[in-house]
């Protein structure tokens, strides 16, 4: 067994070596999880914001839909998604099994539910507190929910980046629908499964702490954003 | 300031959007590729890595590689999702052909299978070459053996060796039976990790780097033959499959210049799958 | 009603014309909340022209009522009229409210302005030359690019006072606003909403604060256990009241 000292320094070794193939994976790894976020977000805010606002029939049962979705098996993700995009499927004929686009749609899937649930619960307290003087402004519907989610979009911002951390860290379904091609579909969390399943633990954790390395700068990266909003009181 | 900087991570994020929409990647009318459903033995033996630049100068064409256990390869390629099947599990090969779903099977290489063990070989298998034999004394030992469980094509291979020895391993699973319903690699790893033996193509074997103290135990017998084969999906039952690219593929393969890159491709100094296709020159 | 949306402009700072919505009456309006009677059965007139002042002790029901007014919260029986009719679009958006503890948006100052004035439905240009003037006259210009929320309480409520007149509203209710507000803040609040009111806005006022509702006031509401316990002139409700309980009241006597 490799020890850690030894695989931090093959970690380091391969980030300062510019290794195109990694380099290749790492950009792959953050094309497709921040296109799924950015998606998730259009697709479960305005889902979340409308759960939080408005009441109407079944809005106890999607809020129950929600919070079980954030649950949902990778690997049961991958597989329904699978199922839609093979050629046997239904949408077989838009050629969008083992691409790239494929596993956007389904770390989408995967991250949608957990954007609209955060934020439904953070829309909720934030309208407690606009509400009155909202309506006493004259703000309905569309109005009240977009003001609500400019509004919250500092603290939404870390809804996002929870989305984010459960699109990169995925692995289960991007290999069933992106199929781990090298150099079409290949991302971190699919290298490090098929180097480990080679065996080479050391090079698997290696490529586990850069992993771990680019979360962190993203996360860094977006507190530090929220960090400045909340000094300017926007957030 | 603030909103310039938003405004800049909106840009960011809809750029990452729009680079997805026009990423390369996806833009499969632009330059030509095949789907090659396989299994994981060739691609963790580092075999396609090989070879396969090799084709893609020679033609342009890029072949994609999704390495699953065997079952899972051709159940894929009889979804459509796939233009090329190269796995190693005959009589299915042969029934994927005979459905209608592949066009025509031809041989590609062989290797062998071999049984790996713990140094200290708890059930005395060790040098044996028969490899019933051998597997009798382990079930009657009752040493761990750990199975892929999987429907690959090893784990066919394994269910045919048992079969002949009339060991009813299904009594024993999750005794001293494991099926790890896992690749090859990750079947290794368990094994190496609880010291059981397992059977394994010879080729992931030697690319294996977590060996820890196993050995091989038993090999050379001729029931471990380990054949591969490539047959064309069939574009009149799938519409989409690229017959002419994976054409191209397969003959390239079998002819004489696939036949001497597999025969070329070595690890520690060894040769780890022997081509055995209409084009390969005769040792 | 056939201006009734005519004419912001000239209602912004000016003189206006007669109101087209009021009187503004509650006929026997009651709210119930968790089994209690809040509001118990109020009839109330308030007609234009002068500035009402609504008092007393806490409980009573002056915000549950100013909101019933509003048309925030919906009377658990009776009903709120304006010119005999009950609330309806044109009426709404003829009214504005501010609260105690104001509701800014995490924007900047003027932006706080923009968005309440496209939400009326002010163009682009209209909500910009509007906010610009309104921010002026609150003297708030030197704060336009600031974020609302960094303002001291005493700016804010001049905000929150500013983006509500800026809407052109012929009654503005105001929720005590300036219950936390230091003396010269409060001062300058006063000073909007006396020029707010000589301009023709019908100011509707909760406040504890009796010296406030002396320099504000040409009637006082006064409640006591959701009902009215007196409404009277002003001058009569502080020289001579005529409820024992008011009186009690403006002599700083504990009213229970």
């Amino acid at each position: 067994m490799q020890d850690f000292g030894a695989a931090f320094g093959l970690a380091f070794g391969l980030i300062l070596s510019g290794d195109a193939d990694l380099a290749e994976i790492v950009m792959l790894s953050l094309q497709v999880s921040l296109s799924a976020v950015a998606v998730a977000c259009m697709i479960g805010l305005p889902i979340g914001a409308a759960a939080a606002v408005y009441r109407f029939p079944g809005r106890a049962a999607l809020v129950v839909f929600m919070n079980t979705m954030m649950g949902l098996p990778p690997v049961v993700a991958g597989l329904l998604v699978y199922l839609m995009l093979s050629n046997a499927g239904p949408l077989g004929g838009l050629g969008l099994l083992y691409t790239a686009t494929a596993m956007i749609i389904v770390q989408t899937v995967l991250v949608t539910p957990i954007i609209a649930a955060l934020a439904r619960q953070l829309i909720a307290d934030l309208h407690t507190e606009y509400d009155e003087q909202l309506r006493s402004l004259g703000l309905r519907g569309i109005r009240t929910i977009a003001t609500l989610l400019w509004d919250g979009r500092y603290s939404l911002l870390t809804v996002a980046l929870a989305g984010f951390g459960r699109a990169v860290a995925e692995v289960g379904a991007v290999i069933i629908v992106g199929g781990n091609i090298n150099h079409a579909t290949r991302v971190m969390t699919t290298t490090i499964a098929l180097e480990t399943s080679k065996g080479d633990l050391g090079l698997a954790l290696a490529l586990g702490i850069i992993l771990i390395g680019l979360s962190v700068l993203v996360n860094g990266g977006v507190l530090a954003l929220r960090a400045t909003a909340v000094r300017s009181a926007y957030a | 300031m603030l909103r310039r900087r938003l405004l800049t991570l909106a840009a960011m994020l809809a750029l990452a959007a729009g680079l997805s929409a026009l990423s390369p990647n996806d833009t499969a009318a632009a330059e030509k590729f095949i789907i090659v459903q396989s299994t994981t033995s060739t691609q963790n033996s580092g075999l396609f890595d090989f070879i396969l630049p090799k084709f893609t100068k020679k033609t342009g064409i890029e072949v994609r590689v999704v390495a699953v256990g065997t079952g899972q390869a051709i159940k894929n390629a009889a979804n459509g999702d796939g233009d090329v099947l190269l796995v190693h599990a005959k009589p299915a090969e042969e029934k994927f052909v005979a459905a209608g779903e592949g066009v025509k099977r031809f041989d590609v290489m062989y290797n062998d299978f071999i049984i790996v063990g713990p140094e200290k070989d708890p059930a005395g298998v060790a040098g044996m070459k028969d490899v019933k034999a051998a597997l009798k004394k382990i079930a009657g030992a009752q040493a761990p053996f750990a199975s892929r469980g999987d429907d690959s094509g090893t784990h066919k291979k394994e269910q045919s060796l048992w079969k002949a020895t009339g060991v009813d391993v299904a009594k024993a699973s999750g005794g001293w039976y494991r099926e790890t319903g896992s690749g090859m690699g990750a079947t290794l790893n368990t094994a190496v990790g609880m010291g059981a033996y397992a059977l394994t193509d010879r080729a992931t074997w030697i690319a294996f780097k977590n060996k820890g103290n196993f050995k091989i135990a038993v090999e050379g017998d001729k029931d471990l033959f380990n054949q591969y084969g490539v047959i064309l999906v069939n574009p009149k039952k799938h519409g989409n499959v690229k017959a002419t690219e994976g054409q191209a593929f397969i003959d390239w393969l079998i002819g004489a210049e696939g036949q001497a890159a597999i025969a070329a491709y070595k690890r520690n100094g060894e040769q780890l799958f022997f081509p055995n296709g209409p084009g390969a020159k005769p040792s | 009603m056939p201006d009734a949306t005519a004419g912001f402009a000239e209602q912004a700072l000016d003189v206006r014309r007669p109101s087209a919505i009021l009187p503004l009456e509650a006929r026997n309006l009651v709210f119930e909340a968790g089994g209690r009677r809040l509001i118990d059965g109020i009839d109330l007139r308030l007609d234009a022209g002068c500035r009402t002042v609504v008092m007393g002790p806490n409980g009573a029901g002056k915000s549950l009522l100013l909101r019933l007014l509003h048309g925030l919260i919906e009377p658990s029986a009776g009903s709120v009229l304006w010119q005999g009719k009950p609330a309806d679009r044109t009426v709404r958006r003829r009214q504005a409210m501010v609260f105690q503890r104001p509701v800014l948006l995490r924007r900047s100052v003027s932006a706080n302005m923009h968005h309440a004035l496209r939400a009326n439905g002010f163009s682009r240009q209209e909500a910009r030359d509007r906010a610009r003037d309104w921010l002026a006259y609150a003297g708030l210009s030197g704060f336009a690019d600031q974020p609302a929320r960094v303002l001291s309480g005493g700016e804010q409520q001049r905000l929150a006072v500013a983006r509500a007149l800026s809407l052109g509203p012929e009654v503005l209710f105001l929720d005590e606003p300036t219950a936390s507000l230091d003396p010269a803040s409060t001062l300058g609040i006063e000073e909007i909403i006396q020029k707010a009111a000589a301009s023709g806005t019908k100011i509707v006022l909760i406040t504890h604060d009796i010296g406030q509702a002396r320099r504000i006031a040409d009637e006082v509401v006064f409640l006591y256990r959701g009902r009215v316990e007196a409404f009277d002139q002003a001058l009569c409700f502080f020289d001579a009241p005529g409820s024992a309980k008011a009186r009690a009241f403006i002599e700083g006597r504990i009213v229970l």
